[in-house]
């Protein structure tokens, strides 16, 4: 094997890979039979690159030779970059070399579509194949499908990989006509629903036959760029919401535009990666599908964006007063979770540790509660002080004041003054 | 006062424990004999003999009440090497023997369990981070061979992971600050104790011809999937702390 002309291959083809925000190696059950490899139910991040971004998948490009002009992509026909393209027997080899290493979960794979969706597509699915058949390859395998890819494919690439996705690119469809004018909207949408179905399908007949083939096991995932166009919060938490609800996603992913070209459909070449923003969604993200919170709850149409400044949790909370304060000691597990400063893990743990004792400021913050926030939403048994504050018209001010954002000084758009 | 002094072992810390039960200890501390340095004169000493008979029934009875999941996370207490440690887990299980009914491990409001807790995630996260940050160098006699050097005595608790996943390739996982390892040589995976500390000087030398070149390839790739306009080094080393880098192919 030629190393030089692979490194050469990886560069290009894992720097043009680099924008798919998906890193997750999660949901794959694959059990090894004497073989290489497992997925863990959790996945493995085995490294991170130095923008803080998990790297637990090998994710590039089959190849960035690209039929399609979408402004927003750095393979773009029109862009003159530097073009090349792995055998099917180079990403194999890749795949297994860094696996037996330990650097990578598995295999994350994409490509630009050369020549035609079906062709790409053929391609994309043999490598897995390959994988699995030859190598007895169990890792994770990701399969980034092509818009426009027959059903027949699909359901082939959904027998080898463990997620199977298609980008929506750009949440609403006129921004989608507006920056891609070659793709549309429901090519994108029938290789979902053919996944969807055939998973629905395994599930039915996984309670029958106990050795049906696996199919697509750690389900789907779609990702979004967000400032491209001009689209709301609201509307792309709509969106996510209605794939999280009729395609049974598993993940919607959101990417903050990073600017590549300079056309004037575009922002300019010199705006800032709206990270913040990004932060906000996913944030949001989290609520709805861990916090029970509705997609209406957290935006409606008199409040379109989400708000820059205090998290989308207390946000809701200072827009809803009513509802507080909670009490630790007697309130519902559900309620629990919608206090301001109160995770997942930190709300399990205060409905185990009730039962034992009658807690106070003191257990909360050593149960790993963000005590800052939630002190102001919360009735202890014994009374306390800091509720008078729950009716003070500067109850935000006073709450952001006594916090300090991660985001604050990294990313802010003023300069500090001091 | 008295002070157990047990050899150090899982099972020599339970034995004690029983002793404490059978002797009707009452103002006691349990201490390894390796880390003991007399310090309280009127201290009286007692030595445990090791045996895992009473070691077992200890052990038994815990499981009815706290489960094997509870079993487990006195188990990571034990390996975090703590100072503490072996009174934490007195602590627990008499709390246990107390209150059979319930599971003491989830009372977080009580300091001492929440020492554990805390211990244990601690202890878990370092094992995360061994399964990740593990990196295998291909030698010439076709071994992948990975150095650790974990905060907390991880080995034991990494060995399923590694063996579930490698099953079809030789490797061997050393840990330099302890000074033992674990190899699996296609049919068994055991842990090893060399006599003298293993000799990785001209450690490259014995590397497998293609090693050096996977190693470059895949340094390549951890630069190119970088994204430059989001540089954010603070998060970077919030996740990759800085003491791993020296044995991560991707830092050299």
């Amino acid at each position: 094997m030629n190393f030089d002309r692979i490194k050469e291959k990886l560069e290009i083809l894992a720097d043009a890979a680099k924008y798919d925000v998906s890193c997750s190696s999660s949901g794959g059950k694959r059990k090894n039979n004497g073989g290489l490899g497992d997925s863990s139910a959790s996945g493995i991040c085995h490294t991170y690159t130095e923008d803080g971004r998990c790297v637990s998948l090998l994710k590039i490009l089959l190849t960035n030779h690209c039929i399609y002009d979408c402004i927003y992509c750095i393979s773009r026909k029109s862009n003159d970059i530097k073009r090349a393209a792995f055998t099917v027997e180079e990403v194999v080899d890749l795949t297994i070399s860094f696996y037996r290493r330990n650097y990578i979960e598995g295999l994350f794979l994409s490509s630009g579509i050369f020549k035609d969706a079906d062709t790409t597509m053929e391609r994309l699915v043999r490598v897995a194949k390959k994988l699995r058949t030859e190598h007895n390859f169990n890792g994770y395998i990701h399969l980034k499908s092509i818009p426009g890819a027959s059903d027949d494919l699909m359901n082939e690439a959904a027998l080898y990989a463990d997620r199977l996705s298609v980008n929506l690119e750009i949440p609403t469809e006129s921004g989608l006509k507006l920056l891609a004018p070659d793709k549309n909207r429901e090519d994108m949408l029938q290789p979902m629903r053919i996944v969807q179905k055939g998973i629905q399908q395994y599930k039915d007949e996984k309670k029958i036959i106990r050795s049906t083939p696996k199919f697509a096991p750690a389900g789907q995932s779609t990702q979004m760029i967000v400032g491209a166009t001009n689209e709301n919060d609201l509307q792309i938490i709509k969106v996510a919401d209605h794939f999280y609800k009729n395609y049974g996603m598993k993940r919607v992913y959101y990417s903050g535009y990073i600017p590549v070209t300079v056309d004037n459909r575009l922002p300019s070449i010199t705006s800032e990666v709206p990270v913040l923003r990004e932060n906000r969604l996913y944030q949001s993200d989290w609520l709805m599908r861990f916090y029970g919170f509705k997609a209406d709850e957290i935006l409606d149409f008199n409040m379109p964006f989400l708000d820059l400044e205090v998290d989308p949790k207390l946000s809701w909370a200072l827009r809803h007063l009513d509802q507080f304060p909670v009490n630790l000691q007697t309130a519902d597990h559900k309620m629990i979770l919608r206090i301001p400063g109160i995770g997942v893990k930190t709300a399990q743990k205060i409905v185990s540790a009730r039962k034992f004792q009658v807690l106070n400021i003191d257990h909360l913050k050593k149960l790993g509660a963000a005590v800052n926030r939630a002190k102001f939403f919360i009735d202890f048994t014994y009374g306390n002080p800091f509720l008078k504050h729950l009716t003070d018209l500067n109850l935000r001010k006073l709450i952001i004041g006594g916090s300090q954002s991660k985001f604050q000084n990294q990313f802010s758009q003023q300069l500090t003054l001091f | 006062m008295t002070t157990l002094l047990y050899d150090g072992s899982f099972d020599g810390l339970f034995t004690a424990i029983f002793e404490v039960f059978e002797y009707r200890y009452q103002d006691v501390e349990i201490c390894s004999k390796e880390n003991f340095q007399q310090e309280n004169m009127f201290a009286e000493i007692h030595e445990v003999i090791t045996q895992q008979e009473k070691s077992e029934r200890v052990l038994n009875k815990l499981e009815q009440n706290i489960g094997k999941s509870g079993i487990h996370q006195l188990l990571q207490v034990f390996l975090s090497e703590d100072q503490e440690m072996e009174n934490l887990i007195l602590s627990a299980v008499k709390q246990s023997i107390k209150h059979p009914e319930e599971n003491i491990l989830q009372n977080f409001a009580d300091n001492d369990i929440l020492k554990i807790s805390k211990i244990c995630k601690s202890v878990s996260r370092e094992r995360h981070r061994m399964t990740a940050f593990v990196r295998f160098e291909k030698l010439q006699d076709d071994i992948y061979f990975a150095k650790i050097d974990p905060d907390f005595n991880v080995l034991p608790l990494i060995r399923k992971h590694f063996k579930d996943r490698y099953a079809d390739q030789k490797w061997m996982i050393y840990d330099l600050r302890r000074h033992y390892g674990l190899l699996y040589d296609l049919e068994n995976c055991e842990f090893f104790y060399p006599d003298e500390k293993l000799d990785l000087n001209q450690y490259q030398q014995k590397f497998h011809e293609e090693e050096k070149k996977y190693q470059t390839l895949w340094q390549s790739y951890f630069t190119k999937t970088n994204i430059k306009e989001r540089k954010n080094t603070k998060l970077h080393i919030q996740h990759v702390p800085k003491r791993y880098w020296k044995y991560l192919t991707e830092k050299w």
